[in-house]
């Protein structure tokens, strides 16, 4: 059959050629992300109480986003808070409860069918489910849920046995939960040290044997060791990779641009300029703050653009360049100021503003493209622990929206569109907050 | 301004000179340029690392060693691969037969002993004297006992360990294993096939009465990852440090379920027969009839669920419009950027930057072009495309020059420095099957004509050149 072949036309805001007929752009898979999903996949979290279910949904859910893949997590403690309004005692999960048991479940298929709405109608790629999941039986309800609508299904269990760790999570995000807002501490530590016994007897963990041809994987005492088992595609594998680099170690991670550079003083954006007299001063500023602050072990990264390593070099310590965290390429942009793109390229400016997150400078790069490359700096970020990241203005937007899960999403809301100015250092200690 | 900056002389570590080849920024203070800082990849690595791999006989633990060697080198980290069973056939020519392995066989023990000691010799020059960051000794190392002797040893040298153990009971796989690796090996090179095989299944049996697989309790202490291959089930423990967590998930992305990679260039586009280097042009007539013969030998391959790849550039994406498939578009499969020099020939290159030109000669794969990159920066936005390739079975990926050769020097482990002189001419597509250890390579030529784009390494690397010196490593247009 010889068709002749489709023109191509350049998407003038993404500047990528797509088929088109008659000037018109078609709809084509090549729009779709690379190799992500293609069916929707239902991420099932399992394990007893104060296992860090949560902690571990939450996290993956902001990565994925980040990454560009809408996922949605659905908590069913939330949906029993809902429901039940008022908690009374770890009586309601007793194992006999008959009224509990029904309620519980009930909530479940409320979430359930939640799910098939985010991920069928709302446009959805994962949807995390975050409950115990602790029996088989349980587990087999939503796998033919699954099933029947197409979602493939990958299981991340939690296990820990370890007193301590457990005590902490408690004490950390238990006894502020709505749960125990009537309560004090110690009733609430006893309480819901109640509430995990009624799940131990029914309990079955994820198995090697009997569970065999599900994928999941399961994490054990907080990461020291993983039992990873069939995983299915690229979106699996690269959930397996990030759920093995994230740790809970304390820890804070330091984020500012270099000091102002020559080119920011003319209002020029990009190029490769060095510090201006006032970010020298920055510069040595900085080095007297990290000092001050007495950092356990800190690493040190830079771009390799001269601006970031300037202000490096006043630090007096050892550090990293990573071409990745040089600054957004404005293409034929670059070195220019607003006003010389605004009469330059006025069609490119409008369209910039359209959508800033997917707008992509001529022979250049778009925000989008950045989370791409700066996916391995994230990656990292969560392998280490106290960390100094000398980057610039769209580089720490992206690693920004990161932390405070500020995501483009599948709306294309406008990426953090706030000012990070130079000489300022942004710190960020991570908390788990439910 | 000027006059400023001398006052600041005295904080004369913020001045930065740049490395005219890398084009990486360092101290100018410094006189000798610190590796550390004027490193153009970030560095991970502290401690070199020691990859102890652990199994039974025809488990596949040769074919992952030079596999993750093949990797980690491409992704710059120098490493090598020890193989006992090397250390033992150069040491004693013929090998006679399984009794040599049999447990009992006393003095046969004292000779494997003393085999492994000196390869670990071996290690202790690779990885103290000879830069190389990660050693892999290739052996069965089944018993705790021999472990504890690497252990110590390692701690003894400030190396870290990391046990990679791969388990199989399928006898089919094992079968395979022997028929595809074991027969042609030198041990078996005067016997016949079944003379072979049940040989080396004895010596299989040799080991299994003493083999003490990895333990959760008593080896919980150690770092490791556990291959159970059939299942595709992996238990990772105590993972360490970032090389560790790259290694662990580089085995759970590979497989060996038979398939094929085709990859190919673009066809020729307006700007290759202008001669000009980069941009973002589309085909020329000759590409178009490239596409359209790619088209049918596509067709006639018949080949199983075949996914094909192309980069963002209008030429690639013409090009896989022509199949009539559905395609993905990579951003990393993008040309190398030639920063200044972006659609400039040869000759203009020479004539506007002389400088830059020798540079590349010097150096072609750490060579950075201003404001662009060099094939070093390529290699690692190449690999997440490396890391799904593995994932994938058959794939076709339509990419460009400088793209296809640090692929093809992954599929075909060539160095750094061979790396940008391979040759990936327009209109010729090569095709690559792994095959036992390596992999094999098909290079089918669809008839298209098309200019030749290679340059060839350069005698004269000094600056200044004539400019006919440069360019006759330039070929002829045909």
């Amino acid at each position: 059959m010889a068709t002749s072949p489709r023109e191509l036309t350049q998407n003038p805001l993404k500047k990528i050629w797509m088929p088109c007929n008659n000037g018109l752009p078609e709809k084509h898979t090549s729009q779709r992300k690379v190799c992500m999903t293609n069916c929707p996949t239902l991420i099932v979290m399992v394990g007893l109480p104060a296992r860090g279910k949560t902690y571990i949904s939450k996290k993956l859910t902001r990565y994925l986003n980040w990454i560009g893949v809408p996922t949605k997590e659905f908590n069913v403690g939330q949906y029993r808070r809902n429901f039940v309004k008022t908690y009374k005692s770890f009586e309601f999960f007793l194992p006999d409860n008959e009224e509990g048991l029904k309620i519980r479940k009930q909530c479940a298929l409320t979430a359930l069918n939640d799910v098939r709405q985010y991920l069928g109608v709302e446009g959805g790629h994962v949807a995390v489910f975050d409950a115990t999941n602790a029996t088989r039986e349980r587990r087999d309800i939503i796998l033919k849920f699954a099933e029947m609508n197409g979602y493939k299904v990958f299981f991340v269990e939690s296990v820990c046995e370890d007193p301590e760790i457990i005590g902490a999570n408690i004490v950390q995000v238990k006894l502020c939960s709505p749960d125990y807002m009537n309560c004090n501490n110690d009733e609430a530590v006893e309480d819901f040290m109640k509430r995990i016994e009624c799940y131990k007897n029914s309990y079955q963990t994820l198995d090697e044997v009997l569970d065999k041809d599900l994928s999941f994987i399961k994490i054990m005492d907080v990461g020291r060791r993983y039992l990873v088992n069939q995983v299915l595609d690229h979106i699996q594998s690269r959930i397996v990779y990030y759920l093995m680099n994230i740790h809970i170690t304390p820890r804070s991670i330091y984020l500012c641009r270099h000091g102002e550079s020559e080119l920011n003083l003319k209002g020029r954006i990009g190029g490769d300029s060095g510090l201006s007299l006032r970010g020298k001063e920055f510069a040595r500023c900085l080095g007297k703050f990290i000092k001050e602050q007495n950092i356990n072990d800190l690493k040190v990264w830079t771009s390799q653009m001269k601006r970031t390593i300037q202000t490096a070099e006043a630090l007096s310590v050892p550090y990293e360049q990573w071409k990745v965290l040089n600054e957004i390429d404005a293409g034929v942009c670059e070195e220019m100021t607003y006003e010389e793109i605004q009469e330059h390229y006025p069609l490119e400016f409008a369209l910039r503003d359209q959508d800033k997150y997917r707008y992509r400078y001529p022979k250049g790069e778009s925000y989008e493209d950045l989370v791409q490359r700066l996916e391995p700096v994230i990656m990292e970020l969560e392998r280490q622990e106290n960390v100094l990241v000398i980057c610039h203005q769209a580089i720490m937007r992206c690693l920004l929206a990161y932390f405070l899960d500020k995501s483009a999403g599948a709306n294309a809301k406008i990426l953090l569109p706030f000012r990070v100015s130079v000489n300022v250092c942004i710190n960020i200690t991570l908390t788990c907050v439910v | 301004l000027a006059q400023a900056q001398g006052k600041m002389s005295s904080k004369e570590h913020l001045e930065l000179t740049q490395a005219p080849l890398q084009k990486i920024w360092v101290p100018q203070t410094s006189t000798l340029l610190q590796r550390r800082r004027g490193s153009s990849v970030p560095q991970f690595t502290n401690s070199p690392s020691i990859i102890v791999m652990v199994g039974l006989p025809a488990r596949g633990k040769t074919y992952i060693s030079k596999k993750l060697t093949r990797y980690l080198n491409w992704i710059g980290i120098p490493t090598k691969v020890f193989n006992i069973g090397q250390y033992r056939r150069e040491a004693m020519k013929t090998y006679q037969s399984f009794e040599f392995f049999r447990p009992d066989n006393q003095e046969a023990l004292k000779i494997r002993r003393q085999f492994a000691l000196t390869a670990l010799n071996d290690v202790k020059t690779y990885l103290s004297q000879e830069f190389g960051q990660v050693a892999v000794f290739d052996g069965t190392n089944t018993t705790r006992e021999r472990r504890s002797v690497i252990l110590h040893f390692a701690k003894e040298n400030g190396y870290k360990v990391f046990f990679i153990e791969s388990i199989c009971e399928d006898p089919e796989v094992i079968e395979t294993n022997i028929m595809q690796v074991k027969l042609t090996s030198p041990d078996y090179k005067d016997c016949n096939k079944e003379e072979a095989v049940e040989d080396f299944l004895k010596r299989i049996e040799c080991y299994k009465i003493n083999y003490e697989p990895l333990d959760n309790e008593l080896d919980s202490n150690l770092s490791y990852i556990k291959i159970f291959n059939v299942d595709s089930r992996y238990l990772a423990n105590q993972i360490q440090d970032h090389i560790q967590s790259r290694i662990v998930y580089y085995l759970m992305n590979i497989h060996i379920t038979p398939r094929s990679i085709y990859l190919c260039r673009h066809g020729e586009s307006e700007l290759n027969l202008q001669g000009r280097i980069g941009g973002d042009l589309g085909l020329s007539p000759r590409g178009k009839m490239f596409a359209s013969q790619l088209e049918n030998y596509i067709k006639e391959q018949d080949i199983k669920d075949l996914k094909v790849w192309t980069s963002h550039k209008k030429r690639t994406i013409q090009t896989a419009e022509r199949l009539g498939v559905p395609y993905e578009q990579w951003k990393a499969l993008n040309e190398i950027d030639a920063g200044v020099c972006e659609e400039m020939t040869y000759e203009e290159i020479q004539k506007c930057y002389p400088r830059e030109f020798a540079l590349r000669d010097q150096d072609k794969y750490r060579y950075r072009y201003p404001k662009g990159e060099s094939y070093e920066d390529l290699v690692q936005r190449l690999e997440p495309v490396i890391m799904e390739l593995e994932r994938q079975e058959n794939v076709l990926v339509i990419c460009h020059q400088a793209v296809m050769r640090c692929l093809m020097a992954y599929f075909l482990d060539e160095s750094s420095d061979e790396l940008p002189y391979l040759k990936c001419p327009l209109h010729i597509i090569f095709k690559l099957t792994p095959l036992a250890y390596g992999c094999k390579v098909e290079s089918i030529y669809l008839n298209i004509e098309a200019v030749d784009t290679h340059r060839e390494m350069s005698s004269n690397t000094d600056i200044p050149r004539e400019l006919e010196e440069t360019l006759d490593q330039v070929l002829v247009f045909s």
